[in-house]
């Protein structure tokens, strides 16, 4: 004891009695104590923030509404995990609680995770279907049409239970088939896995291959939970029946089951049975419907040849004899002679009472009405003429007073004033060369004049001679006086007519008579 | 008519081809000689199908896969 007092008087901090840690001491004592009080813990909480390094390891927060603990799922773990931590995803996690030294934290290893409960499950499936179908995957026009009449059918479920057994029984009944079984595990962590490679080998096959590539795939699994059927609402599954060229049906659980296979899937049958039933026909049906179609062919063909036979003979009844084909033609002949006279006889009253209906129409006062109309019409047009003309006038009327307001005396009477002077100076000059050549004129003609009764016969009869006239010719000779009838005699104031030559009167008028020979010579 | 040969068809082509030439020969306004070639033709498909249907029969294997989960074969299976 002493010792022991001896040893508290020699400590360090006097009065202070606990023991002294190192920090890795500590620190290795919490996580005992730790990891000794929470060796395996469930936690209830909300996925924060995922981190997923090439490590392989996952790291995440797990949250409520006030605190956040760390976790950590080892690569191991994480790749056996039915479901991936998603963030915002509500979680149970199971594992324990360790604590991590070099920076005083601690943490919890999980070794299980799953979402809490069915409503947290639902709410991933449908964020998931969301995602899948705006990617398109669930579209009308993906869907493949199922073959009539698969030869191969190849089925992705579990080799042991009543589904395979179910399906293979229904096909049987229908039509027995080539079937190929992949067998798979229908339910658990690795379930999807195996179902989406099931499938995606079953494409692999080639044609004609050592293994018969299937026509048509049916995945089928029976009923169960929420949490049985979930291989089916993996994503990976949902691609692999996406991908699949061969057509597919789809028969997972019972028919309320909805999982998402069968939004992907080519046929959603609500049973396995059923697949089996939408996958082949009913053989017997199609034995039964092949005999009546071949019942149907012969019938048809024995018709066929009946119904020609049937109408040769027909016609061949309906065919006549010659004589009755002549004796008709006589007969109908022997009629139409008779009806002759008394047709014609129709016909020409039937064409006088047209006639008459004809010139009925014909009538005065048919042609008189028109006159009227006409006459009317010319009424008309006369009053639309006279209104047309005075319309035509006054617009002639009117353009010829436009003219003639642009018409202006002053443009003529200027030019017309000039040609007057020039007409005035041309007649004077015409006047005044008139004049001159008249007195010229007129003073030859008088010494003319005077020249002729100077040299004139007239002025010798002044001085006394005469001019005797025989017969109107002027006598010379006595002789010439004798054998005219009359003679006359001129003198300077006047003629004297004296009976004729022959008579007793020429005697006393013959010396009268006889003009000087003076005078004579004048001539 | 389709040109295709009728040992070629698939049972439905074949089904649908009997269909065609019963309908037709049914209508009556095949002549004679045409008619009988549709018999034949449709004969010929009846027993085509037929034989399809006869030939039925179950066969039922599983696959066996490789470690890479690829198939190497089919084993046959009983008693299922």
């Amino acid at each position: 004891m002493s010792n022991l007092i001896d040893d508290d008087g020699d400590g360090p901090a006097p009065g202070a009695n606990a023991h002294e840690f190192t920090v890795t001491e500590i620190s290795g004592a919490i996580k005992r104590v730790i990891e000794g009080e929470f060796g395996h813990v469930r936690i209830k909480g909300e996925v924060g923030r995922v981190s997923r390094p090439r490590s392989g390891h996952i790291y995440l927060d797990l949250k409520d509404d006030r605190s956040v603990i760390s976790g950590v799922i080892w690569k191991g773990v994480s790749a056996r995990l039915a479901t991936q931590p998603e963030e915002g995803m509500e979680v149970i996690a199971t594992g324990k609680v360790t604590t991590f030294g070099g920076q005083s934290k601690y943490q919890i290893v999980i070794e299980d995770i799953r979402p809490a409960g069915v409503g947290a499950l639902m709410a991933m499936l449908e964020k998931r279907k969301k995602a899948l179908e705006a990617e398109g995957l669930f579209d009308a026009a993906r869907k493949k049409p199922l073959p009539f009449l698969p030869e191969v059918i190849g089925v992705v479920t579990s080799p042991s239970g009543a589904v395979i057994r179910d399906i293979l029984h229904r096909l049987r009944d229908r039509f027995p088939r080539n079937v190929l079984i992949w067998p798979v595990a229908v339910q658990g962590q690795s379930a999807a896995g195996q179902v989406a490679a099931a499938i995606d080998g079953f494409n692999r096959l080639t044609p004609g291959g050592k293994i018969p590539r299937p026509d048509v795939l049916i995945v089928a699994r029976g009923g169960g939970s929420l949490e049985d059927l979930w291989a089916f609402n993996e994503e990976i599954v949902a691609r692999a029946v996406a991908a699949s060229d061969i057509p597919l049906i789809s028969a997972v659980g019972h028919e309320t089951d909805t999982t998402l296979i069968d939004f992907v899937s080519d046929h959603r049958a609500p049973t396995p049975t059923a697949a089996a039933e939408r996958a082949v026909p009913v053989r017997l049906d199609l034995l039964a419907w092949v005999d009546g179609q071949g019942a149907r062919l012969s019938r048809a063909a024995a018709e066929a040849t009946g119904r020609r036979r049937q109408r040769l003979a027909d016609l061949a009844r309906a065919l006549p004899r010659p004589e009755t084909l002549l004796s008709s033609a006589r007969q109908r002949l022997d009629l139409a002679e008779d009806r002759l006279p008394q047709a014609l006889r129709n016909a020409a009253a039937r064409k006088r009472l047209r006639l008459v209906e004809t010139s009925s129409v014909l009538s005065p006062r048919a042609l008189q009405v028109r006159l009227v109309t006409e006459r009317q019409r010319l009424t008309d047009l006369q009053a639309r003429a006279g209104s047309a003309l005075t319309s035509q006038m006054r617009d002639h009327r009117r353009a010829f007073s436009n003219l003639g307001a642009r018409l202006r005396p002053a443009l003529l009477r200027q030019p017309l004033s000039h040609k007057f002077r020039a007409f005035d100076a041309a007649a004077a000059r015409l006047i005044n060369l008139a004049q001159g050549q008249t007195t010229a004129r007129r003073s030859r003609l008088e010494a003319i004049e005077r020249l002729r009764t100077s040299i004139g016969y007239e002025a010798t009869l002044a001085r006394g001679y005469a001019v005797v006239r025989g017969d109107g010719d002027v006598v010379m000779t006595a002789k010439d006086a004798g054998k005219a009838d009359t003679l006359e005699i001129q003198f300077r104031d006047g003629r004297l007519s004296v009976g004729s030559g022959v008579s007793p009167a020429p005697k006393i008028k013959k010396p009268s008579k006889k003009p000087p020979p003076g005078q004579g010579s004048l001539f | 008519m389709s040109d295709k040969t009728v040992s070629d068809m698939s049972f439905e082509e074949a089904m649908a081809a009997l269909e065609t030439v019963v309908a037709e020969l049914d209508s009556g306004d095949v002549p004679l000689d045409k008619s009988i070639a549709l018999y034949e033709r449709g004969a010929a498909l009846k027993a085509h199908c037929e034989a399809r249907l006869k030939a039925a029969e179950e066969k039922v294997a599983q696959i066996t896969t490789n470690e890479a989960g690829e198939a190497t074969g089919a084993t046959p299976v009983d008693g299922l």
